[in-house]
């Protein structure tokens, strides 16, 4: 499935087609009392020990800066990047596969693991794979993927979606984990313990026994990675519980599924963001596992290495000058856990798996402008800049989102499937724009404005306390201001007699 | 020294006491200030629901306003960042366009003297001590774009700990924002309205009498919250406060 301007359904990510428009979702979640306290309780502790972390070195500002320098420079030429990456990777003993879009990288995964026989696979945490719905494309194929993430796990047997980058499972509390544990663990391998109760050790030692038997098992291993050196061709996973370490290494075939945009040059900008993304996401001054491989080895984890580079709208989203910056991102998911919109609304209400201010950026780029949940992104934001303020790779998020809001009501220059093309602005915003005319007119004659304000001013006794039409939006929650007798501009006329 | 006062749409249609607590402020402190009557909105509710090109009239109309003040002094945070980070990107957009230069012109020239009236006051006049009297309990809470766009810092809260009879209180989750966000506040009603509540709950913790902020759209969703909640709690801009005298208390 592919989408273009027409609004035909687009990259994989099944779960997630037919979602509604972010503020009716959003709405929906801000009445949940129990997801808001769980997301707010999560959200405020991640966000004060990622804090501290940063503060740690006195450096970050330059780190930061290096690391949306080292980005921007590899997107520029990542044509060359790309080629050294398969060209290393593949005299390393890996072999390449170039994916188009979603369809392609899911089939292409789907053949390689029919060609092994294997009716089963573990997964590392992945968002490529999210994205593209790969889960989804192999059960069509009669392929079982068993999710290994903690996080992930919890989403799986609980038939759920990702809600968070880093913690799919926000949304959760430890009450209702242990609840799809105990009623789901079994019809998915290994059941929960009798009695499992809801304290965090038992819980992950429950998982950490249903686990294990697939990583013993499983012949194939699907991951993706957080980053590719092209010199090399070393890709990079990095996580915290070790699971990923066991897919990377005991299975037969390893199978990745990246996004073109992983790519660094050399390992010595791969030493800045391994600086940057775990203090970010994390709040840890180095994560856990680093896992690292080069193709193949001999006698020493996969014998079989494919990886799939995936473009599924990157290239278009980098043929725009503005919202390229979207591509440097790292997936650290700091701009979920400042951002006050995320707080309230929960990671479902964007539609995709890339929740939060960055979803917002990404999606409709990623996707291109093709229904309403994707026009509605560019607007679930109060513009605040908290998520800018943490992006470790200064994505100016709010310049990203206003950019994109102006594609929607003006329409303008887009590329879709590398074909430059001018799309039309959304029919839904013919009200707001001819209101926003009228107020650029009024504006521009301030005789009328201030013939509006004397109206206004006049009338102030007629305010009715709730406003019918759109204006509800505003008097269903809160008071209208108390008009003024008289406008300053009157008071400055009467007072001070005109201009000085 | 000439200095120009952009009141904003805002407050000239809404809170016109604040632009008078402006003026008598400024007037205290030995600054004469214009009011040129050529200037209405600094375009930012058109330009942040993205609509660039109806700003450009808008930009335009604030450059040629203030083309002969040295300074020009604006109560509201958002309108400030508005003229400094997004009238340049406006110029760049219709050079972009190939459309001249002319914009940039106009943005290159109002950029570097416009200021925020806690900016103005702090970094022009040097001043921290204004002479102001307000006896109230007061919780300050750092707008987003004052905060984030302008980096204001502690600017307004020195401004505020100089005035005599204020008591400050802390404000939990300060550097949260409110919710009101321009036209977020009306495109996303619930998110707003939840976020809203939620610092109206911080502002009632303080046991604060007085909410306050450099912007008076924030405190107008504030407010609109407090009031629609039965609270005690007034949202008065920090202009407001300090322009408030001995002789001016009720």
């Amino acid at each position: 499935m592919s989408r273009d301007g027409t609004g035909v359904p687009h990259s994989g990510g099944a779960a997630y087609l037919g979602m509604p428009a972010f503020p009716r979702a959003a709405e929906t979640a801000t009445r949940d009392d129990r997801l808001r306290a769980n997301l707010r309780h999560a959200t405020h502790t991640i966000r004060a020990k990622r804090a501290r972390a940063v503060a740690e070195l006195d450096d970050w500002a330059r780190l930061r800066q290096a690391g949306a320098a080292i980005k921007d420079r590899t997107l520029r030429h990542l044509d060359h990047h790309l080629v050294r990456l398969e060209e290393a990777v593949t005299r390393a003993g890996g072999t390449v596969h170039w994916a188009a879009d979603a369809a392609e990288a899911n089939r292409i995964v789907t053949d390689l693991v029919r060609a092994t026989g294997e009716r089963e696979v573990v997964k590392v945490k992945s968002m490529a794979t999210q994205e593209i719905g790969l889960n989804e494309a192999l059960a069509e194929a009669g392929i079982r993927a068993y999710e290994t993430d903690l996080a992930e796990l919890i989403v799986q047997l609980g038939d759920d979606l990702p809600s968070h980058i880093l913690v799919p499972a926000i949304h959760r509390n430890r009450g209702e984990i242990r609840d799809i544990f105990r009623d789901r663990m079994a019809s998915w391998g290994r059941p929960a313990p009798e009695g499992l109760t809801d304290r965090p050790a038992e819980l992950a030692e429950a998982a950490r026994r249903h686990l294990r038997e697939k990583f013993l098992r499983a012949k194939v291993g699907l991951s993706g990675a957080n980053f590719m050196v092209a010199e090399t061709g070393t890709l990079v996973v990095v996580e915290s519980e070790g699971n990923g370490r066991m897919c990377l290494t005991l299975p037969e075939t390893l199978i990745s599924v990246v996004g073109i945009e992983k790519t660094v040059p050399t390992w010595r900008d791969l030493e800045v963001f391994l600086q940057l993304l775990p203090r970010s996401s994390t709040a840890e001054r180095m994560n856990p596992y680093t896992s690292m491989w080069t193709g193949t080895a001999d006698g020493d984890g996969p014998r079989v290495f494919h990886l799939v580079l995936l473009d599924n709208g990157r290239t278009d989203t980098l043929a725009d000058e503005v919202g390229r910056q979207a591509l440097r991102c790292i997936r650290c998911s700091a701009c979920l856990n400042v951002c006050p919109v995320y707080e309230r609304a929960g990671g479902h209400a964007y539609g995709s798996p890339y929740p939060g201010p960055i979803g917002a950026i990404l999606t409709p780029q990623l996707r291109g402008l093709a229904s309403p949940l994707e026009e509605s992104l560019p607007y679930a934001s109060s513009l605040c800049g908290a998520c800018f303020e943490v992006c470790p790779v200064a994505i100016d998020i709010p310049e990203v989102l206003v950019h994109l809001r102006e594609r929607v009501v003006e329409g303008g220059e887009v590329t879709i499937r590398g074909t430059r093309t001018t799309i039309k602005p959304a029919k839904r915003h013919t009200a707001e724009r001819a209101a926003m005319r009228a107020a650029r007119w009024t504006f521009d004659h301030p005789g009328a404005l201030r013939r509006g304000q004397w109206i206004l001013s006049r009338s102030r006794r007629l305010r009715p306390r709730r406003l019918p039409g759109p204006g509800r939006a505003w008097t269903d929650t809160r008071e209208l201001p108390a008009v003024p007798a008289e406008s300053f501009r009157d008071w400055w006329a009467r007072t001070r007699g005109g201009t000085a | 020294m000439r200095v120009g006062l952009f009141v904003t749409c805002v407050n000239d249609s809404l809170y016109p006491r604040t632009g008078r607590a402006v003026v008598s402020l400024l007037e205290r402190l030995g600054v004469r200030v214009d009011f040129p009557t050529a200037q209405s909105c600094c375009g930012q509710p058109m330009f942040n629901t993205g609509y660039r090109h109806e700003t450009e009239p808008l930009v335009r109309r604030y450059a040629a306003a203030f083309r002969d003040h040295d300074y020009v002094v604006t109560p509201s945070g958002s309108c400030a960042a508005m003229v400094r980070d997004n009238y340049p990107r406006i110029g760049a957009g219709a050079e972009a366009e190939g459309r001249g230069t002319e914009l940039s012109e106009a943005a290159a020239g109002a950029v570097p003297k416009t200021y925020e009236l806690t900016e103005f006051l702090v970094d022009v006049l040097g001043v921290t001590d204004v002479g102001a009297y307000f006896p109230h309990t007061v919780t300050y809470h750092p707008t987003c774009h004052g905060l984030r766009m302008l980096g204001l810092g502690d600017r307004p809260r020195r401004l505020l700990e100089h005035v005599e009879g204020l008591e400050l209180r802390e404000l939990d989750g300060a550097e949260e924002c409110c919710g009101f966000g321009g036209t977020f506040a009306v495109k996303n009603p619930a998110v707003s309205a939840a976020m809203g509540s939620d610092k109206c709950r911080a502002v009632a913790r303080t046991g604060a009498e007085v909410v306050c902020t450099v912007d008076n759209s924030c405190l107008m969703h504030i407010g609109g919250v407090l009031a629609r909640e039965g609270s005690p709690v007034r949202p008065v801009h920090i202009a407001e406060i300090l322009a408030g005298t001995k002789d001016s208390v009720r």
